[in-house]
């Protein structure tokens, strides 16, 4: 055994290495790519650290949420047909994650919900009208970024029960629950600290009521959990489709203890006068039933997001 | 805003209130060391015995030593997340993805306990008129135990890290500060949790680094 | 089965960045834990200090690793950085004490007559040491691989593009087809990368190709088990 033969094996294996990353490339550039774009935007975005596009792209991201990924898929079809160049960079997890992606200029475009926004910027923020809080945040936000016109369609927070849990206890609002002993609660665990979490409930309502914490943001398993009886209330958003399909009861709010989430576009000074106006067109024409429905097609057929924007933009003829 | 996370962190936990009631710091380690103990132990019943097996017999080494590769390969969130679309809420989703990461570490210890035994002694065991099973547990077992432990050891503190994604899908343990943290963007909460986690961790490696040294055989 | 096939594109996307991700921590954690096992040797108190040291770092649980890396790097949330940084180190909690076993695996005896021979230190690390230790090197190197493909998933909770990106969004929308393809690709991924390690070994060290029994040799090193 020489030093050289040893240097040699050594450089074997830094060509090993070498092979390993070109099968990386390569399977990054696979044909199957070309039918679509969004898959080889995703795929990119690491490498180019999620920055630095041109001035002409704009940067659509959407939360790690199938029903907000679908919303940004609409802006991006409109903006295209509108002559924009789009990059999509979707599935991104948190607002602590995007929020400052959209105020140095990583993103220009990402469908936020009204009163979590707010409450981003304002955490002790009441809970008001959809209006009221669109306003609010016209102050709120930096300067770079702004919120466009917001939609109908709302997806909220609720106390939802089964048909048959509210009619055992004559069930119409939240405050009808006070009382009823060892009530259980699946959610997200930040549900527990938010206004509308157990304290909004006691001190409104005068209802006790526990969290089991579910994170999956009402999905599937929590509605599971409701319908199983592993938990009397969960907290699901308004517009998803499991409410109808399994004739679950959304609770009212009399007193507005739940803000409203009604969709609204948050953007930067990147998106010009044309671009808002592509987006506003989408926002128009959004209403509470076709959040539903353009959900139910993501659960229920598992169709995917691109699929389902270009069906309800030829529907509603504005592309 | 001030101070170092570390620094809020511990502020989080000096507070005497989290120290009470079935959300507190006392009762949230007994639920994580709960899971992690039967996560472990359920692991222990299928790969110890097991291992011993193989390790003995010499047989189906190929085959183990495979599926312990794969068992590792597998990401534990996919596991917890795909168990509990299919089994619900509560503790048997996740207490099974905690088994399938416990069993590779188990089955390595013990099969390489057995397999550390010197031929040389093995067979003058048997020369001696010793049945196969009087050679594994008097002479190869008390052989190869700190290597048994140490794969005890492995796969408890691997585990004892991953047991927060048991609050993922609506259990206790010390993962319910991680993620409350995590998503009410509390990092002090989300901290205390990470280094709660990490001290329990510390204490039963030690723990069990003890073991593995008082069990070592004299002599060799 | 639907989603399989409407999201082809997307899941080799995901599988390619994903594989970008892996391999410089696998990298770079093999090649700093030479260092710091040699280090470890050095003596007795020193290794049980760094040995300790691995294990606890290994137990950091890695979500909150990745979401608290970037305030301290000032890196964006999403910036693969992290994800390569925090996977090192987990890389090296791994191998750190697996290296310091493979060079405790040297026969003292060997390299005693290599410095006889003439070997300068340097040399004598490159030409006998490291070789010696490469069995043991490679068991570690495959753990650590296999466990750094695994990893990478956690970052899709945060939205850094990889194969863990199907979990969530699956989980969120109830598709156990989608999870389970992402659990199966990670596994691929993983093996398939520790396979070609086990070949490089072959390549690289062709005197353990035809396996040397363990059984046969007389004193056993029991240290590299595991």
């Amino acid at each position: 055994m020489t030093i050289r033969s040893t240097r040699r094996s050594l450089l074997a294996a830094g060509g090993t290495a070498g092979v390993v990353l070109g099968a990386a490339a390569c399977s990054s550039s696979d044909p199957f790519e070309e039918d679509t774009a969004q898959g080889g935007e995703e795929g990119t975005a690491p490498s180019d650290g999620g920055g630095a596009v041109g001035s002409s792209t704009l940067v659509i991201g959407s939360q790690a949420y199938y029903s907000n990924e679908i919303i940004a898929e609409l802006f991006a079809q409109v903006l295209e047909a509108e002559g924009f160049t789009v990059e999509r960079q979707f599935q991104i997890g948190q607002r602590e994650v995007y929020v400052p992606e959209l105020e140095n200029g990583s993103l220009d475009v990402l469908p936020e919900y009204l009163g979590n926004l707010l409450q981003h910027y304002e955490p002790d923020a009441p809970s008001a009208s959809p209006e009221e809080i669109h306003s609010a945040l016209g102050e709120a936000l930096p300067g770079a970024l702004r919120v466009l016109d917001f939609a109908e369609a709302s997806d909220q927070d609720s106390y939802t029960t089964t048909a048959a849990f509210a009619q055992e206890h004559s069930l119409t609002t939240i405050a009808d629950l006070a009382g009823i002993p060892d009530l259980r609660i699946a959610a997200n665990s930040e549900f527990e600290v938010r206004p509308y979490g157990p304290e909004g409930a006691k001190s409104i309502y005068g209802v006790d009521v526990t969290v089991v914490p579910v994170e999956d943001s009402g999905g599937p398993l929590t509605v599971q959990a409701l319908t199983d009886g592993d938990v009397q209330l969960a907290d699901i958003y308004t517009a998803d489709p499991a409410i109808a399909a399994n004739d679950l009861v959304v609770l009212e709010d009399p007193e507005s203890m739940i803000l409203p989430q009604n969709v609204v576009p948050l953007v930067t000074e990147k998106v010009d006068e044309t671009a808002a106006a592509a987006i506003e067109r989408v926002i128009e024409q959004l209403s509470a039933d076709d959040l539903v429905a353009i959900n139910q097609r993501s659960v229920e057929e598992q169709a995917n997001s691109a699929t389902i924007a270009t069906d309800w933009l030829g529907e509603k003829g504005l592309v | 805003m001030n101070g170092s996370p570390l620094g809020q962190a511990l502020e989080w936990m000096a507070d005497p209130a989290r120290w009470t009631g079935p959300s507190g710091i006392p009762a949230r380690m007994l639920e994580h060391l709960g899971y992690t103990a039967l996560g472990v132990l359920v692991a222990a019943l299928i790969a110890i015995p097991l291992g011993l097996l193989v390790g003995h017999t010499g047989r189906g080494k190929g085959i183990v030593v495979m599926a312990a590769g794969a068992a590792r390969a597998l990401p534990t969130l996919g596991l917890v997340t795909l168990f509990a679309l299919l089994m619900g809420i509560g503790l048997t989703a996740p207490l099974l993805a905690f088994v399938v990461l416990a069993v590779p570490s188990l089955l390595a210890g013990a099969y390489s306990a057995v397999e550390s035994a010197d031929p040389a002694t093995v067979d003058a065991a048997r020369a001696q008129g010793m049945t196969e099973m009087q050679i594994l547990t008097r002479v190869e077992i008390p052989l190869g135990l700190p290597l048994l432990i140490g794969g005890l050891r492995g796969a408890t503190v691997q585990v004892v890290a991953t047991v927060m994604l048991a609050a993922y899908v609506g259990n206790g343990g010390l993962g319910r500060y991680i993620f409350l943290g995590l998503g009410s963007q509390d990092y002090p909460q989300m901290i205390a949790g990470s280094v709660l986690v990490i001290a329990l961790a510390l204490v039963l490696d030690l723990l069990l680094l003890g073991v593995q040294r008082l069990t070592a055989p004299r002599g060799v | 089965m639907n989603w399989l096939q409407s999201n082809l594109d997307q899941i080799v996307a995901y599988t390619g960045a994903h594989l970008a991700q892996s391999l410089p921590p696998i990298l770079i954690a093999f090649l700093l834990a030479l260092p710091f096992a040699k280090l470890a040797n050095a003596a007795g108190w020193l290794r049980t200090g760094i040995t300790t040291a691995s294990g606890l770092m290994y137990a950091i649980p890695s979500l909150p690793l990745f979401v608290l890396l970037p305030g301290m790097l000032g890196t964006g949330f999403r910036s693969p950085v992290n994800i390569i940084l925090a996977l090192t180190l987990y890389g090296l909690a791994l191998m750190v004490p697996s290296a310091s076993d493979a060079f405790r695996s040297v026969d003292r005896d060997v390299l005693s007559s290599a410095t006889a021979q003439g070997y300068a230190p340097a040399a004598r690390f490159w030409a006998v040491e490291l070789p010696l230790a490469g069995p043991v090197l490679l068991a570690g190197l495959r753990v650590v691989a296999v466990s750094t493909v695994s990893l990478v998933t956690v970052g899709g909770v945060l939205g850094v593009p990889s194969l863990g990106m199907l979990f969530v969004d699956g989980f969120r929308r109830g598709i156990p087809v989608q999870i389970l393809t992402g659990v199966v690709l990670t596994a691929v991924l993983a093996l398939m990368l520790d396979a070609l390690l086990v070949l490089a070994g072959r390549m690289l060290m062709p005197w353990t190709r035809r396996g040397a029994p363990r059984r046969s040799r007389g004193r056993e090193r029991t240290g590299a088990a595991a």
